[in-house]
């Protein structure tokens, strides 16, 4: 925790967590899924499916998959954005176990025909968690240089993916590793100090038996 | 620099301010340089500014409908208190803006949003502070409320409104202390009165939104800000340390049932009239 982190963020208001934690939960969902959402499946839990009007939370969760910023102020009419721009959305009750207070399940497709299940929580403060990507645990905050890595669970995948980020002179601050089953399709979240080249994260793409590869730049200090 | 304490040894061996010791941690911790940090604490600032003008709107309302336009009420020939009245108009008018989905700063929460604006700009209209001076004491509050995050909480949902408006008292106290001139050790105190005075308040909010009574309870937290500043200043000493009031805010807040830690199920939430 920095000094710039007790006086501010600067954001929309009303709420750190409802508001600008749901924002910036839509905004990683966009950059994960990589493309242009068109519609969304949005599943609020807990205090965020009770009081999620008051607070703004669908706006800030919708203008969050449209790529606002959590102090942008188009995030008040976020919805009317949606319609301009041909996204849809339906908002449920989920039901979940043992999840966060304020838990949010999004699934999304984009106008490339990709769809991405994200599970994610927001702690406070305008913190969040990303829990899971289509039902793989990942466990992370976005806030650092993040690589989310899925794969086939081989031998060597682990040292492959790691020797090619040493060789790129990078250092990794977090990893965490989760697996469908032995053998089966495993994700790899990894929390990096500094930027990540468009080579490094293409050599990783291109690694045999890694589906994909999605880089989640540190978010910029104002 | 995790206590009060620590930070107070700091700025004493150094022979600087609160603020200045805390530039330069603030310096070390993220490599940037001075200038740089003053001035995305400036900008900071500026925003604080903005949320002042936007929520003395009369026309604001929240997405509930139930709160908005009342800051504008507050100043003018209304104003029958000196800086009280100033500082808490622009402190309610900063929450007011926060709960109609305007830009504001956290400070250090959303909930507490105006009671740093409301006093540092009542005070800067008073006194002429420069900008410069306000970014300072905003140095200063933000060390001393890093120190009560990892001391106890700033999250009403774990320690209750004495942990978000409570700190932002406090952090304003320390504030305005620095800015009139007191001493390392006066800010402090004025930070310790606050939170002291300011002990035990529940988070209670109607229907759990960031209206009722929050707006309110910034004009309060300003209140006490004046109030503890006022003190440290004269010279009043406060007889428990700042780093034991931040852990007995602690304790208080452990002790807290859940129905007074933001569930919206007790306190003002609870009054037949807000059902």
């Amino acid at each position: 925790m920095d000094l710039f982190d007790v006086i501010g963020p600067v954001m929309v208001g009303p709420s750190s967590s409802h508001t600008a934690g749901a924002a910036r939960i839509g905004k990683i969902t966009r950059n994960l899924l990589g493309s242009q959402p068109v519609h969304a499946e949005i599943g609020l839990y807990g205090s965020f499916q009770k009081t999620y009007q008051g607070h703004g939370t669908d706006k800030a969760l919708v203008g969050g998959l449209l790529g606002l910023a959590v102090d942008d102020l188009r995030l008040r009419d976020s919805l009317e954005i949606a319609k301009e721009q041909g996204f849809t959305y339906h908002i449920y009750k989920a039901d979940l176990r043992n999840a966060h207070p304020n838990t949010v399940v999004l699934d999304v497709d984009g106008d490339d025909g990709r769809h991405i299940n994200v599970q994610a929580s927001s702690i406070g403060g305008g913190e969040i968690v990303v829990n899971a990507i289509d039902g793989l645990e990942a466990g992370f905050s976005g806030h650092e240089s993040t690589l989310i890595i899925t794969y086939a669970d081989t031998k060597g995948m682990i040292a492959s993916i790691s020797g090619a980020v040493s060789a790129a002179g990078m250092n990794i601050a977090t990893m965490k590793v989760f697996r469908r089953s032995a053998g089966g399709e495993a994700m790899m979240a990894v929390e990096l100090d500094g930027v990540v080249s468009p080579g490094l994260l293409s050599f990783i793409s291109d690694m045999k038996n890694v589906y994909h590869a999605v880089y989640l730049p540190k978010e910029a200090s104002d | 620099m995790r206590t009060i304490h620590e930070l107070l040894s700091a700025a004493k061996e150094a022979g600087v301010t609160l603020g200045e010791i805390a530039l330069r941690w603030q310096m070390k911790e993220s490599g940037e340089t001075e200038a740089q940090l003053k001035a995305r604490m400036q900008r900071r600032l500026e925003v604080m500014r903005l949320s002042v003008q936007d929520g003395l709107s009369p026309e604001l309302r929240s997405a509930s409908g139930k709160v908005g336009g009342q800051s504008s009420l507050m100043v003018g020939e209304n104003n029958r208190f000196g800086i009280l009245g100033k500082a808490g108009a622009y402190a309610l008018a900063v929450a007011e803006s926060n709960a109609c989905m305007g830009k504001i700063v956290a400070a250090p929460t959303a909930g507490s949003c105006g009671i740093l604006p409301g006093a540092l700009f009542s005070a800067q209209e008073q006194s002429g502070f420069t900008d410069d001076e306000l970014v300072m004491a905003l140095f200063a509050s933000a060390a001393i409320g890093r120190s009560i995050a990892l001391q106890a909480s700033v999250s009403g949902a774990e320690g209750g409104c004495q942990a978000e408006c409570g700190s932002a008292a406090g952090m304003a106290a320390a504030a305005l202390c620095q800015l009139y001139g007191g001493s390392n050790e006066a800010v402090c105190d004025a930070c310790a009165f606050a939170l002291m005075n300011m002990l035990g308040l529940v988070c209670d909010p109607v229907h759990g939104l960031v209206e009722i009574p929050c707006i309110y309870r910034n004009v309060g937290g300003v209140s006490q800000a004046l109030a503890a500043a006022q003190m440290a200043l004269a010279g009043v000493r406060c007889p428990i340390p700042c780093d034991e009031v931040i852990c007995a805010m602690k304790a208080v807040g452990d002790a807290m049932p859940s129905g007074l830690r933001e569930t919206g199920e007790g306190g003002c939430a609870a009054c037949r009239s807000m059902a």
